[in-house]
């Protein structure tokens, strides 16, 4: 199980792969909350993270200097990865994704339909629908879902490139809550899980690694950081210390049961 | 009456209902705002992080059929009205973007004759062609006009009830269609219907006691998101100020009252937007800022063409913080947070070929 999955999602040097594309640091982030480019930036550098996220919606291509979306990235390291947060539907989120195309010039997204305000969770339906159409159209789509294993078959199925299954709502750092369905996830998936929203500690991140996630995203817990650089770093020990454990062969738990009858093997002695 | 045990309790739950929240506003809890000031940064930054977005009013018609005691547009007021015509309407909302703005909130009075459904659509659409978002706050419409308005590129409303105490409500409202209380408390339910995704709600502070208003509010909330669990709730604080014929507030609001209004309902909703508007001086809304607001407005007139056409029209009302937006966006800064300009794009509401 171990070695298959190290063989399909990474390479000899365990860097991980997307759609073809390599990446040395296994931990992307977001880029909203900050309270200022500076310190986004900062941010950036420590956590050496080369998947960043952007939201298109607040985007000012028009404004390229002063957008905080992009100010503090060096697209030279960096993927910016657009996303479709803010979008309720299929329909709007395939808008702001060919819009993030015309910002970015390439056609990666970050697929985030939510509906729901409140709590900002995954639309499953419209997620699978706007993957659909993009994948069609040409797109590398990494989805925003909620812990889901059939949902994310499905979407491996259609062509997405990753999966990304939430830990807990997006914003509350609550930790890993969808814990049992995200070991599903990992161990029928067979293309990269990126842990996303509420790992709120270092120690949430090293948990989700530990359980064989090939990448996590973080955010909020670094912008409402006292010190934000110095989170992203500690995130990024903590991915790194994850993955070592993680490739020494810890999270041998299994979801099924096994066969051994301690109790019973009497009764089928000769 | 309650006991610290109780308030204690309250502040720390996770999740509130109006037992609580009755806790939360109660007079026994002003002795416990440090607390409630705490948990309500806490999660306004969990959620909204470390950004407060900018809007700015534009106001484009105040002619008007109500007689509502408290405000300069009332018909019994004599001056100039004015109506601004397409041209003005673009003139102005592109003097407000080159400020920066990326988000304008429309106002007019209720006068449909003048400006009507057809109008208000036309002006939808020109200020959408000039900034990403644009919110409305008119009189009340029906359900199918709002969904022109969506249509249109509308992509919020606010819609005070002003009051939720009837008797006041008939008091102050002397004449005009204004006087349908329920037709006004329908007006974010038919909005909701109608599919828009913003509902900003709010009382004006002074007519009437807060506590049994603020109460009678978010029970009202409640209700525009059973109508339809996709809005995006958010409250605003209007207190009342002087304008032309001075209407004096029975019950006015302090600052102590004012900031545990906005504390309780960060507390009761964590993901409302909480709305300060220029109305409040610069001490308050710097010093609420960072504790749980999430937008506010910057530089705004509030007279017809103010920004550009013309500068001497009558106010609605007085505007206390009078700090250019370029102020503004340095203070948000002082207090370590980013403005947050643009929060919308044009792409949720239009299709564009960007092949």
């Amino acid at each position: 199980m171990h070695k298959d999955k190290i063989n399909f999602q990474t390479d000899k040097n365990d860097n991980l792969v997307i759609n073809g594309k390599t990446f040395k640091s296994r931990f992307f982030i977001g880029t909203g909350k900050f309270s200022s480019p500076q310190i986004l930036r900062e941010t950036i550098f420590r956590s050496e993270a080369q998947i960043i996220t952007v939201a298109i919606r607040r985007a000012r291509p028009d404004n390229q200097v002063k957008d905080p979306a992009f100010a503090g990235i060096d697209l030279e390291k960096c993927l910016v990865l657009p996303n479709t947060s803010g979008a309720r539907d299929a329909q709007e989120a395939i808008r702001l994704a060919k819009l993030g195309k015309a910002l970015t010039g390439h056609r990666w997204v970050k697929l985030e339909v939510t509906p729901d305000p409140a709590n900002l969770l995954p639309d499953p339906v419209e997620t699978f629908k706007a993957a659909q159409q993009l994948i069609k159209a040409g797109f590398t789509v990494l989805p925003y879902i909620n812990a889901d294993p059939i949902l994310a078959k499905k979407l491996e199925e259609e062509g997405c490139a990753t999966v990304m299954p939430l830990a807990a709502p997006i914003g509350t750092n609550q930790g890993i809550k969808t814990r049992e369905l995200l070991k599903i996830i990992i161990e029928q998936a067979q293309v990269p899980v990126v842990v996303d929203a509420g790992l709120g500690l270092p120690s949430h991140a090293a948990e989700a690694m530990e359980l064989g996630a090939d990448a996590i995203l973080a955010n909020t817990a670094l912008a409402t950081a006292g010190n934000p650089p110095l989170m992203a770093n500690a995130f990024a020990l903590a991915v790194q210390s994850g993955r070592a454990a993680w490739l020494s062969g810890a999270g041998k738990e299994s979801t099924r049961a096994r066969a051994s009858s301690p109790l019973t093997g009497f009764l089928h002695q000769d | 009456m309650f006991n610290p045990q109780q308030i204690h309790q309250a502040i720390q739950q996770k999740h509130h209902d109006l037992d609580s929240f009755k806790i939360l506003i109660s007079p026994e809890a002003q002795d416990f705002l440090e607390a409630m000031a705490q948990k309500s940064q806490n999660l306004t930054r969990r959620r909204f992080g470390n950004n407060i977005s900018l809007y700015v009013p534009l106001y484009i018609s105040n002619y008007c059929i109500n007689e509502c005691q408290y405000c300069g547009y009332n018909l019994t007021n004599k001056f100039k009205r004015l109506k601004l015509s397409m041209q003005e309407i673009a003139i102005e909302a592109e003097t407000l973007k080159k400020q920066g703005f990326e988000h304008i909130l429309l106002l007019t009075g209720e006068a449909p004759s003048k400006a009507g459904i057809d109008y208000l659509e036309q002006a939808v659409k020109t200020v959408k062609k000039i900034v990403h978002q644009v919110s409305i706050e008119i009189y009340p419409l029906s359900q199918a006009d709002y969904e022109r308005l969506i249509a249109a590129g509308c992509d919020g409303i606010t819609i005070y009830q002003e009051t939720y105490n009837r008797d006041i409500y008939r008091e102050v409202h002397k004449n005009g269609p204004k006087q349908n209380y329920d037709y006004r408390y329908d007006t974010p339910i038919r909005a909701a219907k109608a599919g828009i995704r913003s509902v900003g709600l709010g009382f004006l502070m002074g007519l009437s006691p807060w506590r049994e208003e603020i109460l009678a509010m978010v029970k009202h909330a409640r209700q525009v998101l059973q109508a339809n669990w996709r809005i995006r709730i958010g409250f605003s604080f209007p207190r009342l100020r002087p304008h032309l014929g001075s209407f004096t507030p029975k019950y006015p609001v302090n600052d102590l009252e004012l900031a545990q209004m906005v504390f309780a309902l960060r507390l009761f909703f964590p993901d409302a937007e909480l709305v300060l508007s220029t109305r409040e001086p610069a001490r308050i809304r710097d010093g609420l800022l960072p504790l749980g607001i999430t937008r506010i407005s910057a530089g705004s007139s509030t007279q017809p063409g103010g920004y550009k056409i013309n500068k001497d029209q009558v106010s609605q009302f007085d505007v206390d913080d009078k700090r250019t937006p370029a102020e503004i966006s340095k203070l948000i800064k002082s207090v370590g947070m980013e403005p947050l300009w643009k929060d919308w794009d044009w792409a949720f509401n239009i299709e564009e070929d960007f092949s």
